[in-house]
Formats: structure tokens, sequence, C-alpha cells
């Protein structure tokens, strides 16, 4: 699946976008970012405070515990500051 | 008439003027359109800002104002409204996001403004970051703006 990140999420990973192929065991969004923060310093950095951490799946704001099987785009970032 | 809603995300400045004037061109059912202007501060408290930078979610953020403005269609008699926000560097004095709602009466054209402008703080994927002399960095989600989105789900 492709993952976004923005804001300071993707300052902190150190790239906007990517591919990547989670194990199957990984089935809601905030497995999906317990998974990620493993990934590197930059991702534990990033995914330091989970709670903080807005998920969008497919462009549509979703909750920590939505399942993640069958996006074609997930994306984090940080609470909006737009308007 | 049919009821017309616009929803830009450009980097673009907008005329503020001329989206009011479209909206109630060739029409006699408008008896109110309410504005808002949302522009860029040259302070923020006491430091001050050279200027904003908005990045947004390029297709999210289409999709998730045009979600909102289609609950203010239904929740109020709207005779239309329009919505653009800005994304990119802003310096203080330019536009960042307009909201435009025509009705025919005030109360449904000022509360339907209000509602949308509530809804993008919270839930339209921009975050701006401030220039300042010492750098710049992310503005952080302010707990007062949930509290004035909440309040419309009651």
């Amino acid at each position: 699946m492709k993952v976004k990140y923005f804001a300071w999420v993707r300052e902190r990973i150190g790239k906007a976008e990517e591919t990547i192929e989670p194990p199957a065991d990984v089935r809601t969004v905030s497995e999906l970012i317990a998974w990620l923060t493993a990934q590197g310093e930059g991702y534990a950095y990033a995914f330091e405070k989970p709670k903080v951490i807005r998920t969008a799946i497919d462009q549509t704001h979703v909750q920590p515990d939505t399942a993640i099987s069958g996006a074609r785009e997930i994306a984090f970032f940080p609470p909006m500051t737009g308007g | 008439m049919t009821a017309i809603v616009t929803v830009r995300v450009q980097h673009e400045d907008f005329d503020t003027a001329a989206e009011i004037a479209a909206l109630g061109k060739g029409r006699t059912d408008i008896g109110a359109i309410v504005s808002f202007s949302g522009l860029c501060r040259g302070n923020d408290h006491e430091t001050p800002i050279s200027a904003l930078t908005l990045e947004h979610y390029p297709g999210m953020a289409e999709a998730e104002i045009m979600r909102h403005a289609e609950q203010a269609m239904a929740r109020w008699p709207l005779q239309g409204l329009t919505v653009i926000h800005r994304f990119g560097r802003i310096t203080p004095g330019e536009n960042i996001v307009l909201v435009v709602t025509a009705s025919s009466h005030r109360q449904a054209a000022f509360e339907a403004a209000e509602f949308l402008m509530d809804y993008l703080k919270t839930n339209a994927p921009f975050w701006k970051r401030e220039e300042t002399e010492d750098g710049g960095s992310w503005v952080e989600a302010k707990s007062h703006d949930d509290a004035a989105a909440a309040r419309w789900t009651k």
C-alpha cells in the first residue's frame, strides 16, 4: 500500500510518500503506526506520541481502530491547522 | 433555481468582491450573503512573522471541504456557497481562505459560514508553517478550534 506523510510527520520521517508491505498481522491503523514506529529513528520520532497523529484512508479521516485491509492510500499527519 | 456549490483549492489569490458578486448574479431569491475572509497576520502574539507556508493534501483537501459543503447544504436552506482555500507561501496581509454563503434570510447564511469555518480549521488537511527571524515552526492546533467544531454536533 501507498503511505503519505505531511507536515512535521513528513519532515521527521524524511520522505513524503513510500510503498510499504506490513505483515498480515498488522490489521488496524494503530497497529500500523506501531509497526512503522519500529522502522527506524525518524519513524520513532514522528510517531513518538501516537495519540496526536491523525490518519486518513483513501482520503477520508479514520480512527485508530479502523481496519486497513483494502486501503490503497494511507496518510499520516499532525492535527490540522488550516482555515 | 438550483444551488451553486463552488470549492477551490489553489495557490493563486482570489477576489473576494468578485466571488460574492458571482454567487448572487442573476438571482432574485437570495436575501442574504455572508462572507468570511481569513488573512495572514504579521505576528503570532509577540513574534513577527514574515510569511506562512500552507502545506496541503491534494485531493483530500478538496474532498473534505466538499463533504462539509454538502453537510451545510443539507443542514441549512442555502441558495449557494463558495469556499476557496489557498496553499503555498502567503505573506502578511494576503488572503488565506474565503467562505461565502447565500440564503433567503441571514440566520442560515451566518450559521452555515461559521459551521464551514469551524470545520475547515479542524478537518481540512492543511498545515501552516510560520516563517520567523529564527527560522520557522509548525503552527500548533488549538483546543478552542476543536471545541468550536464540536458544538455543531450537538
